[in-house]
């Protein structure tokens, strides 16, 4: 049964969005969360090192020998990392400063690695392409949704994406005299935030 | 016999073919990551420790030769006078190297001020070096031609409490912009000239 372009699209949207439902990648979304910017960041770069890898395994798949598979993977992701990096150190230096060291670590992103070996390496390219490309965007929804939790109670903003210029976003959301929960940026807030949202998506999804 | 052949020219290929485009993608960008560096790590620095300069020190930079490395250099300007260069240099701290920006007055061979620019400390201890003003400060005004000691060595800094290998890391590289001022001094003060006509 061969399943359409636009199944393989949208399941990573809802259907296997990938933190909530595979519980997958749960490094950055833990990690970067702290602000919207930082979660919608860090999903378009993995977003971008998701589709290339795809079409690269995918495209490869007739040739790559099946016992080196997870090292040319591997290969093939780690070089779209580093690409990922040294343009966002070129074109987006401040949101570089903020991810830092998450960035390199796409490399070992579970999602990146399982979506290459699960799907990629089995499907066409166009295929591939748009379910690397419907995770990602799922991957980049999950992140901004846990960040505008962590940001709004954390620091009572919302910053959608900040130029040397200027902020997109709304600052003190509740008013200047609300305090802001410290707790929820920091490390322990993310996992009561994730384990709230794996919650929800468990009761939407039990019907 | 075949398939092991396949497997090491896939992987060879595939070695091959990412190192070709990595370094294609690191020589497209690497003036542009430069520009950004200057713009968001080193500028800021450079303007923090050079307060009340009347040039744009991040305008005013050159290029010298060192032996083998090529080390930038900015130049400050003080009432319409060139009498300030800038050297960047490295320490080894305890997450990698420490990035360390010395101003230094060229007239009396005195340090204007000194800054961390690229690190990879501890947040909350060793990062204090880059956001804690107070520590770098103890630099003002020392001799450059002196070698830079915590107090712990026997020297007149006082290391951050809780961040010793950066304290040392940092003297270090204060130590070493020393040395390459010393070597460099007599082309630095060719430069200066150029800036002061």
């Amino acid at each position: 049964m061969a399943k359409t372009l636009t199944q393989e699209f949208t399941k990573g949207l809802w259907e296997e969005i990938a933190p909530f439902r595979l519980v997958l990648g749960l490094c950055p979304v833990l990690g970067v969360t702290t602000t919207v910017e930082n979660g919608i960041g860090m999903g378009l770069a993995t977003t971008f090192v998701l589709v290339f890898s795809n079409l690269l395994v995918a495209s490869l798949r007739n040739i790559i020998p099946s016992k080196v598979r997870i090292a040319c993977f591997i290969i093939i992701i780690a070089t779209f990392v580093v690409v990922t990096e040294l343009l966002m150190q070129a074109f987006a230096y401040t949101l570089f400063l903020k991810l830092g060291v998450f960035i390199p670590l796409i490399v070992v992103n579970c999602i990146v690695l399982g979506r290459a070996e699960a799907f990629a390496s089995k499907n066409s390219i166009t295929l591939s392409i748009a379910d690397g490309l419907g995770i990602g965007i799922g991957f980049t929804l999950s992140l901004a949704a846990l960040g505008s939790l962590r940001e709004l109670f954390g620091a009572n903003n919302l910053t959608i994406w900040t130029t040397p210029t200027s902020v997109i976003g709304v600052q003190e959301v509740f008013g200047p005299h609300f305090q802001p929960f410290s707790f929820m940026v920091q490390a322990p807030g993310a996992f009561v935030c994730l384990g709230l949202m794996l919650c929800l998506m468990n009761l939407l999804g039990s019907k | 016999m075949r398939e092991l052949i396949k497997m090491v020219v896939v992987l060879t290929v595939l070695a091959v073919l990412s190192g070709g485009l990595l370094s294609g993608f690191r020589n497209a960008t690497a003036a542009r990551i430069e520009v950004q560096q200057l713009k968001f790590v080193k500028g800021p620095a450079i303007t923090a420790i050079l307060k009340g300069v009347s040039n744009d020190p991040i305008k005013d930079r050159f290029a010298i030769k060192d032996g083998e490395t090529e080390r930038k250099v900015f130049v400050g300007k003080f009432d319409d006078k060139a009498n300030t260069v800038v050297l960047e240099s490295f320490g080894k701290g305890y997450g990698g190297d420490i990035g360390l920006m010395v101003a230094i007055n060229m007239e009396d061979d005195t340090i204007v001020g000194a800054g961390v620019t690229t690190h990879s400390e501890t947040p909350g201890l060793g990062a204090r070096a880059k956001d804690d003003p107070g520590f770098v400060s103890q630099f003002k005004s020392l001799s450059i031609n002196d070698a830079f000691k915590v107090t712990a060595d026997g020297g007149r800094v006082n290391a951050m409490s809780g961040a010793t290998i950066t304290s040392r890391a940092v003297c270090a590289a204060a130590t070493e912009a020393g040395g390459i001022y010393q070597r460099m001094k007599p082309q630095l003060t060719e430069k200066l000239k150029e800036f002061n006509k």
